[in-house]
């Protein structure tokens, strides 16, 4: 089986600072990984390369087989959201002055067909295409427990709610691996165990592949199958839960070791 | 009957243009008051499309009135000229509605030259660029002998009347809401709150950005075009720097991001422009004044990046139903 995700020696450098260096990830169809490491280990800054936002200084990464990126060429963000990576944002990244319902509904954007004239005009494929969105963009709504809120701004949702209303609209793209940039970040205890039963619902309704980056331990330790360890830009552990939490490097790293 | 809406709301927009056309034709309207409403009605042209720019896509433009001068050249220069690009034959309204569609498109391609490389970037560089291209064309313009140069070009002919302003300017209108309240302007309204967000949910920046822009940028020629045929003379000073920041202000005034909002603030500040020239010297320092008290009172603009539209009607008289029976329970207690 191929994976869907892999990469290759990726490094990324910023003058003379590498924030990442050659890692090798691989993620199979299915699966739920973590990716855990201290601040300032890089973890963002493989998703912010895996999703275009940036360019990677070395190596390659590949998507389903296809080569996605390297330093020589890489795609637009928007073309790699397109291909069916979607992620959401350690800081929430909303489009604030919108409603929640039009949140969703901008997710939609790549489904659609009709074209400039219809969309000036309101006819043709308009109508019927508009409809199936917000229908569409409505079920979401309703997966999450957001109805009710459907034309509430999204910047004034309470924290917990944004966090969910920006999973809903990541899903909305139909990708095929989603990237949780700390989804609990903030979030009290009970809310942690909401979001992880709601990982795992989302992972087998839509068959997803996930890619996690993650502080809070229970919450990578509760739903991963396999976790990454990522410190000062490279990988130092891989393995199972139960694995990772034994490792004495890994542990060396959290809580520091003996000098 | 909400599908009906926007037929209904077409034929009231409709009745009120035909309404005062047959007032101006009956002489109950004169022809100050005439020339100034078709001035309203340009002036919403410009500002709506600016509003496209500026407050849906949040891309920051100052040189609307840049691509005013190109519309209003180009299509006077065809007005002027029956053998120019178009037969002969084509003479009177059709000739000067197609010389406007000529205008707005010389605008819309140099709107494209100027967006391409600008609108890639993110931040202010589109302000300056604007800025600088609106004073380009003005010097351009100056310099070019066959337009008149400075001295103005005259003699275009007053093809602009009242109804065809106003129903070119209910069509401008209706194209860029439609434009806005579809997947295309969900687009540009993502890139305005976040574009890296909107980045990562598919959406091409850069094109999103040019087509508002483009778009914009041939509205304003279209507007320009009018302006040209309107005063029957125009001057590269009529398309200066100062007339790209009116048409900003109208666009602030009203709420970044409302169209009706426009629609109202052009309307307002012509009016207010008009209705100052009694005090002469004083004019310029009472406008000032007035936007001062008003951004003090209403920093978000009059419609504050809302729409009218039937649902906020509705909800308006609805909350002041419910205030009245509150009101009215509280009495009834207290009695």
């Amino acid at each position: 089986m191929m994976p869907v995700l892999k990469t290759t020696d990726l490094t990324m450098r910023f003058g003379g600072l590498t924030a990442v260096l050659d890692l090798n990830l691989q993620i199979e169809q299915g699966e739920l990984v973590g990716l855990i490491g201290p601040n300032g280990a890089g973890k963002t800054t493989v998703f912010n390369m895996l999703t275009g936002v940036y360019r990677p200084s070395e190596g390659q990464i590949y998507f389903c087989d296809e080569l996605l990126c390297s330093a020589q060429q890489s795609l637009l963000a928007s073309s790699i959201a397109k291909k069916g990576i979607s992620r959401t944002f350690q800081n929430i990244r909303l489009f604030k002055d919108l409603s929640v319902l039009e949140n969703v509904k901008t997710a939609y954007h790549q489904h659609v067909n009709y074209g400039f004239l219809a969309a000036i005009t309101h006819f043709g494929k308009f109508v019927a295409e508009e409809r199936e969105i917000e229908e569409k963009a409505l079920n979401f709504l309703e997966l999450f427990g957001l109805e009710d809120r459907r034309d509430e701004l999204a910047k004034n949702l309470p924290y917990g709610e944004q966090r969910r209303l920006e999973i809903a609209r990541a899903l909305a793209t139909e990708p095929k691996l989603l990237l949780l940039d700390e989804p609990a970040a903030g979030m009290n205890p009970q809310e942690t165990q909401q979001l992880m039963e709601l990982i795992q619902f989302i992972r087998e309704k839509f068959a997803l592949t996930i890619l996690l980056i993650e502080h809070d331990m229970s919450l990578v330790m509760g739903v991963c199958e396999r976790i990454y360890v990522l410190d000062y830009g490279k990988i130092i552990a891989e393995g199972t839960p139960v694995e990772i939490r034994t490792n004495p490097k890994v542990i060396e790293a959290y809580l520091g070791g003996d000098k | 009957m909400k599908k009906f809406r926007p037929i209904i709301s077409l034929v009231v927009a409709l009745t009120c243009g035909f309404v005062l056309q047959v007032f101006i034709n009956a002489g109950i309207i004169n022809g100050y008051y005439d020339h100034i409403m078709s001035k309203m009605a340009m002036f919403i042209i410009a500002a709506v499309s600016l509003n496209l720019i500026n407050g849906i896509c949040g891309q920051f433009s100052i040189g609307h009135a840049g691509f005013m001068a190109v519309g209003a050249y180009a299509s006077a220069i065809i007005t002027k000229n029956p053998a120019l690009l178009l037969p002969e034959t084509v003479v009177g309204m059709p000739r000067y509605l197609l010389a406007l569609i000529i205008g707005g498109i010389s605008a819309a391609i140099v709107g494209f030259l100027v967006g391409l490389p600008t609108l890639r970037l993110r931040g202010d560089y589109l302000a300056i660029t604007t800025l600088g291209f609106g004073e380009i064309i003005r010097v351009l313009l100056i310099n070019w002998k066959f337009v008149g140069g400075a001295s103005g070009y005259f003699g275009i002919k007053p093809y602009a009347n009242f109804i065809t302003t106003y129903l070119l300017a209910m069509l401008t209108v209706v194209i860029i809401r439609n434009f806005i309240t579809s997947s295309y302007g969900r687009a540009c309204i993502a890139i305005r709150e976040d574009e890296i967000a909107a980045a990562t949910m598919g959406i091409h920046t850069t094109k999103y950005k040019i087509i508002a822009f483009v778009m914009a940028a041939f509205f304003a020629g279209l507007a320009g075009g009018i302006y040209a045929h309107l005063m029957q003379s125009i001057s590269p000073r009529d398309f200066s720097f100062l007339v790209s920041i009116d048409i900003l202000l109208m666009v602030v005034l009203g709420g970044l991001g409302s169209t009706s909002g426009s629609i109202v603030a052009a309307i307002f500040l012509t009016f207010a422009t008009e209705s100052l020239r009694a005090f002469q010297a004083l004019r310029v320092i009472i406008y000032s004044f007035m936007l001062i008290i008003i951004m003090l009172f209403r920093p978000q603009g009059l419609m504050g990046g809302k729409e009218l539209s039937w649902d906020a009607v509705q909800s308006f008289f609805k909350s002041k139903q419910k205030q009245d029976l509150t009101s009215a329970k509280s009495t009834e207690g207290e009695g």
